[in-house]
């Protein structure tokens, strides 16, 4: 369709028709303000801000609710639209507290922002500002009534967005107030988008308010560190005693995958960082007791031992485990450093998606694995298994934004009646652990079908499913961990007859797709490159060991039968996540780095405290393949990266760590030591560095030295550098060809977290913590904690 | 149970079976009650149209739009059921019409809503009563009892093969309901405010399928233009205000009450001959001649002809056929303040101006008028008007914005007499309101 020619201010304008106005304006540079419109929720023309002259129309019109048509003749900046601009203000300014000397949202506020515009500086009122007690609606909402300019944003994006319609609107004309779902507080996700829609600062958050100034903070885009999902989150960093204090997490600039969106772990659990059990000295086990000691002699002790055991039983007498929450060049140079220096192919991670099977049943066709962005814009979805709203809520927010704005068709299967069941084109239950015959049915095999009977769902349904799957035009299937092994080949071949199909496979770490695509697997090299084939790693690495490693329940029963010797747990809890024996760790040298001291912590002989995925820079890669950067945002006294401890470690064993991070090699590494010299870290690591004969320079530490060679040797990892850098997430593809494996099924052990856990890590977040209780008291309590 | 009023000047339409019986249905068919159905369901769709749109009956819920022409815009087809909807929720000051209507002949309120269904094609009608008419909502249930006994209502009417249903519905309470989209939304079970539109209800209404939506009088005249014709009932009135209207004469009056006069009778002759003039004598100061949203008029002002388009002329506006009469004894200021609670108290509260402007103007009139007014606040209360006109998300903060902003031009002499913490001139025991001042 042609566009539509309209007139403003003098200016043509050409845009799409069907475009409001205010986007039309928008989009030519023509500033139309507005406190209720909000992109992708519906319209209320509430605010009369957005109030323009447009020919023939003997009123003024809101911009917000006129769609163009051609011809249009629109005025945004008489004499009579800035009054009306400048008295909406005065209006507002009536009732509002102007306490913005200590509101959260002074100097971030968008009533601020107009009022400077359009003037409105002197009040025209005398009479006392109607006034109401601030109220605590959760342990991270409060609701301050005098200075909300009722919009309706946080009403809608709650309903809309979320679609938990927490929050409504109560009473009428002046006295109207935005009220939460339960009389005098809220019960819903917490993912506080209220607070991060609201305008002014009407709706804080319990984690953030009253500690700091906005201009007083530095903001750092990262990446979350919590599920796979990758969603940026901007987070507001301050000096600190400790070294820095993280006190904000959002994503103001709404540029990341995600947009406007984030969950409560993207919002508020940051907090773990400053956690009172946090590590920040290494402990070495003296006399049976973990002893604090200085770095110095830890890596002494580690190197010495190591090298000891490696020597003597050889390489598979070690085990390491790697880390679905560390970096992509963490785990790369982890699993280099084992196959390099440890020489064993000992190495595993705690899997929670079938990524090599993935990778298997795509060789065909690598360019089908979906991005993040893929599930917002696909014309019809496919969900098996998993609950997205509770373990992927970036990708429930994108399936139920794709379904609402594009009218996409959604199909979902599952043994639960999950929440995006309301979303759905369909919804066929499942009997529980059908899901290997689902695929087989898909497949076209009609035999299977019995075994998906026992449920609720008929035959007609399940078979009226499959035919109209298989004639969407396009699709993007999704499935969760249920799905492993061979049923994600069957389940990829049942969609061959699809014109435009992808697929999605559900991890449940923030990087637990980027331990597998690093090659944390005993069998598989980065790439998924089977090791009987290590082609250029050979080269490149100078030699691979041959021999297939270990898994982890094979490292378990080597150790327990005494040959494993010695482990090296990098950001990993098997025994408190994976409920693993102790015993099979008593007769090894153990190292573990890590934030706190968990259960596999308490057991080791060094523990070593790391810095935690917003103390470091490297990337992350999120279950669909999206690679993102993650930026350190500061770091806390006395901890380390997990990448500098690596080398370090492999430096104490007498390994020329120029092998280990080939820096140097290439002209992108070379941000990241400029930044080093200018900050000042060169300083820290200057003895260490003079004593192993290099430069000044930060670059062994370097991770981006080891993204040149990801990037080098992935030829999907092969994306654009100043993209990332920029911030975008950058989709990988699969490789093609030989790589990926079939494993045992058993292996993958779904991390089963919900919107208000996250592992390990969680449980050192007071804010999840404090949600979590605040659900099990009881009302009076609650009326207690809302005074 | 209002007491009925009468004069030899009335025309009686839609009043005609007022204090008749009519409630009861048999009586009501005497009274040629249930005819005009029975000849709408002999006629085309567009006859139906056409005659009512040649009557020139004009919107008499306040806004005057052409009924005819307002039913044209129902499309033909659609795949949404189409429906029709009586609002009866009469809440503007000064009007209590539709009450008589619904208390009188109820079913003259049903045979509208079939007949206006016939005309556009719609099979379902709802007849929605204000809140506080409780007691009118139970006759108006069992008139709709009645004629569904009788086969008026439900499967085939009238032994035609036409299904037409009526559902009645009450309101809670909110004057911004009688605003035709918020209506609807109440209707649906939600909170009373109005919609964006376009789209306009003729195309997108209540649960989304085209929607007829009338005054409650409006409809009741309805079945009249059907038995009488387009050319008696235009002629009733002056060229494009055709027909009578139910004037609703209140204030300082002798004889206070509604009156069924034709469209554009004098107002002059209405005050002094119909209603009776002046209370005990006294002198006219002002006149509200349609509902306390339109702009007052002065004496000077009055002599003119009750219709659309004469008041518009005047700068006021026929409105809903509220007629309010003030005395000299009547402060304005404190007119102005009665009349701003009110809207105040109504607004909805959705948009900015509406819900700050009435509440700020109510707060000023109310110190102003305790005698802590100063000088710039006359000013400024023309101000904060002229702010909210125009501007409003519906016409609520127009109805407001507009007898305020005419009582200051028109009366700024008694807002100058409230100054300097003088008592209000019209109250004997001094200050009528003991309200903190703030200076």
């Amino acid at each position: 369709m042609p566009d539509v020619n309209i007139t403003v201010d003098g200016k043509k304008v050409a845009a799409p028709a069907g475009t409001l106005l205010i986007e039309a304006c928008k989009n030519a540079g023509i500033e139309v303000p507005s406190f209720c419109y909000y992109p992708n929720l519906s319209l209320q023309g509430a605010c009369r801000m957005c109030l323009v002259k447009v020919e023939k129309m003997p009123k003024l019109q809101t911009a917000c609710t006129t769609v163009i048509s051609e011809g249009m003749i629109v005025a945004t900046n008489s004499d009579e639209i800035r009054q009306a601009r400048k008295s909406m203000i005065e209006f507002l300014l009536g009732n509002h507290p102007l306490d913005c000397p200590v509101c959260d949202a002074g100097g971030e506020c968008e009533l601020q922002d107009m009022a400077f515009s359009y003037g409105a500086a002197e009040s025209k009122y005398m009479e006392p500002k109607n006034h109401k007690e601030e109220q605590q609606w959760s342990p991270v909402v409060y609701f301050d009534r005098p200075r909300c300019i009722l919009c309706y944003r946080c009403v809608r994006v709650c309903g809309e967005g979320m679609d938990v319609w927490a929050l409504g609107v109560q009473n009428r004309g002046v006295s109207s107030i935005i009220a939460p779902n339960q009389d005098d507080h809220l019960e819903c996700e917490e993912c506080g988008m209220c607070i991060d829609i609201c305008p002014v600062g009407a709706l804080t958050s319990g984690a953030y308010r009253y500690k700091t100034r906005p201009w007083e903070m530095n903001h750092v885009g990262t990446t979350c560190t919590h599920c796979a999902d990758g969603c940026k989150t901007t987070l507001g960093v301050r000096r600190a005693d400790t070294g820095m204090e993280i006190v904000r997490g959002d994503n103001r600039d709404k540029s990341g995958i995600n947009g406007d969106f984030l969950c409560i772990k993207g919002r508020y659990a940051f907090d773990f960082a400053h956690h009172k059990e946090r590590l920040t000295q290494p402990l070495i086990r003296k006399d049976g007791r973990l002893t604090p000691s200085t770095w110095e002699e830890a890596f002494e002790v580690i190197g010495s031992r190591l090298t000891e055991v490696r020597d003597c039983d050889g390489g598979q007498a070690i085990g390491v485990l790697g880390s679905t929450r560390t970096t992509n060049e963490e785990n790369y140079l982890l699993q280099k450093f084992a196959r390099v220096v440890l020489q064993t192919n000992n190495i595993d991670h705690h899997r929670t998606a079938d990524f090599p099977a993935f990778v298997s049943a795509l060789t065909e066709r690598p360019e089908a694995a979906a991005s993040m962005r893929d599930v917002y814009n696909a014309p019809a979805i496919l969900l098996i298994g998993n609950d997205p709203t509770e373990q992927h809520p970036l990708l429930a927010w994108q399936i139920r934004n794709n379904v609402r704005l594009h009218r996409a068709r959604l199909y979902v299967i599952n043994s639960q009646p999950i929440k995006l069941r309301r979303q759905a084109t369909s919804f066929l239950q499942i009997p529980t652990g059908a899901e290997a015959q689902l695929s087989s049915f898909l497949a076209g095999q009609d035999s299977a079908i019995d075994a998906l009977l026992s449920g609720p769902t008929s035959r007609d349904e399940w078979i009226s499913l499959r035919e109209k799957l298989r004639s969407e035009p396009g699709l993007v299937i999704i499935f969760g961990s249920e799905i492993r092994g061979s049923d994600v080949v069957s389940l990829v071949k049942s969609a061959s007859g699809i014109h435009d199909v992808k697929f999605i496979c559900l991890g449940d770490y923030a990087n637990s797709r980027g331990a597998a695509d690093m090659g944390v697997y005993p069998d598989l090299l980065p790439g998924y490159q089977r090791l009987a084939d290590p082609g250029k790693f050979h080269e490149e690495w100078g030699g691979v060991p041959r021999a297939v490693g270990f898994t982890l329940p094979e490292m378990i029963e080597s150790a327990t039968a005494g040959k494993l010797k010695a482990w090296y747990v990098v950001g990993a809890n098997p025994v408190g996540r994976l409920a693993l024996d102790p015993f099979a760790f008593s007769q090894s040298f153990v190292v573990v780095q890590d934030m706190f001291l968990t259960e596999t912590a308490v057991i080791a002989d060094v523990v070593l405290p790391a810095a935690n995925a917003y103390e470091k820079s490297g990337t992350f890669t999120n279950t669909c393949g999206d690679l993102q950067l993650v930026k350190k945002a500061g770091e806390v006294t006395g901890t380390k990266s997990d990448f500098e401890i690596i080398v370090r470690i492999a430096g104490s064993m007498g390994y020329d760590v120029r092998k280990l991070v080939p820096f140097g090699r290439g002209m992108t590494a070379d941000m990241g030591q400029s930044r080093g010299a200018q900050s000042g870290e060169v300083d820290r690591h200057g003895v260490w560095l003079e004593a192993s004969g290099l430069e000044l320079k930060m670059s062994p530490f370097d991770p981006m030295a080891i993204l040149d060679e990801i990037q080098r040797l992935l030829p999907g990892y092969a994306v654009s550098r100043m993209d990332l850098l920029a911030g975008n997430a950058q989709h990988t593809a699969l490789p093609a060809g030989k790589a990926g494996a079939l494993h045992d099924p058993k292996l993958i052990v779904p991390a089963d977290n919900n919107l208000f856990s996250s592992g390990t890590l969680g449980r050192y977040s007071r804010t999840l913590n404090s949600v979590i209780e605040n659900r099990h008291k009881k009302p009076e309590e609650l009326e207690v904690a809302a005074d | 149970m209002a007491d009925l009023v009468s004069h030899p000047d009335e025309v009686r339409v839609v009043s005609k079976r007022f204090g008749k019986g009519a409630t009861n249905i048999d009586r009501y068919l005497e009274l040629d009650g249930y005819k005009a159905v029975q000849k709408a369901l002999g006629m085309q769709p567009d006859a139906i149209v056409n005659e009512v749109k040649n009557s020139g009956l004009r919107g008499r819920g306040g806004a005057g739009f052409n009924t005819g022409m307002k039913w044209s815009f129902v499309p033909k087809q659609s795949p949404k059921p189409k429906y029709v909807l009586c609002n009866g929720d009469e809440s503007e000051p000064g009007t209590c019409k539709d009450r008589l209507i619904f208390e009188h002949d109820p079913h003259a309120m049903i045979e509208g809503v079939i007949i206006a269904g016939l005309a556009v094609g719609a099979t379902t009608g709802y007849i929605y009563i204000r809140g506080e008419y409780r007691y009118l909502l139970e006759i108006m249930q069992k008139a709709i009892a009645d004629a569904y006994s009788r086969g008026y209502l439900g499967k085939n009417i009238f032994g035609s093969d036409r299904h037409f249903d009526i559902y009645w519905h009450g309101g809670a309470g909110a004057y911004e309901v009688g605003e035709e989209s918020a209506l609807m939304e109440s209707l649906e079970g939600k909170r009373g405010i109005p919609r964006i539109r376009p789209p306009f209800p003729a195309v997108v209404g209540l649960w989304g399928g085209p929607t007829v939506i009338n005054n409650a009088e409006t409809l009741a005249s309805v079945p009249h233009i059907i038995l009488g014709g387009a050319d008696w009932y235009a002629n009733l009135g002056p060229p494009k205000n055709g027909g009578t209207r139910l004037f609703c004469l209140s204030g300082h009056l002798e004889h206070p009450g509604v009156y069924e006069l034709p469209m554009g009778y004098n107002l002059k002759r209405m005050i002094y001959e119909v209603g009776g003039g002046i209370l005990n004598g006294r002198k006219l100061k002002a006149v509200v001649p349609g509902g306390s949203s339109t702009p007052i008029l002065s004496p000077e002002e009055i002599d003119v002809a009750m219709d659309f388009d004469s008041l518009t002329k005047v700068g006021s506006m026929l409105g809903s056929g509220g007629v309010v009469v003030l005395d000299e004894t009547t402060c304005m200021v404190k007119f102005a303040l009665r009349i701003m609670k009110f809207y105040q108290h109504e607004s909805c509260g959705w948009c900015i101006p509406c819900r700050e402007g009435t509440d700020w103007l109510k707060k000023t009139l109310t110190r102003f008028h305790a005698g802590g007014g100063l000088k710039k606040d006359i000013d400024n209360i023309q101000y904060l008007s002229e702010n909210m006109l125009g501007r409003t998300f519906c016409p609520l903060g127009d109805a407001a914005a507009m007898p305020t902003i005419s009582i200051v031009k028109k009366f700024r002499k008694e807002f100058e007499e409230h100054l300097d913490g003088r008592p209000c001139p019209f109250e004997k025991q001094g200050k009528i309101e003991e309200l903190p001042v703030m200076v």
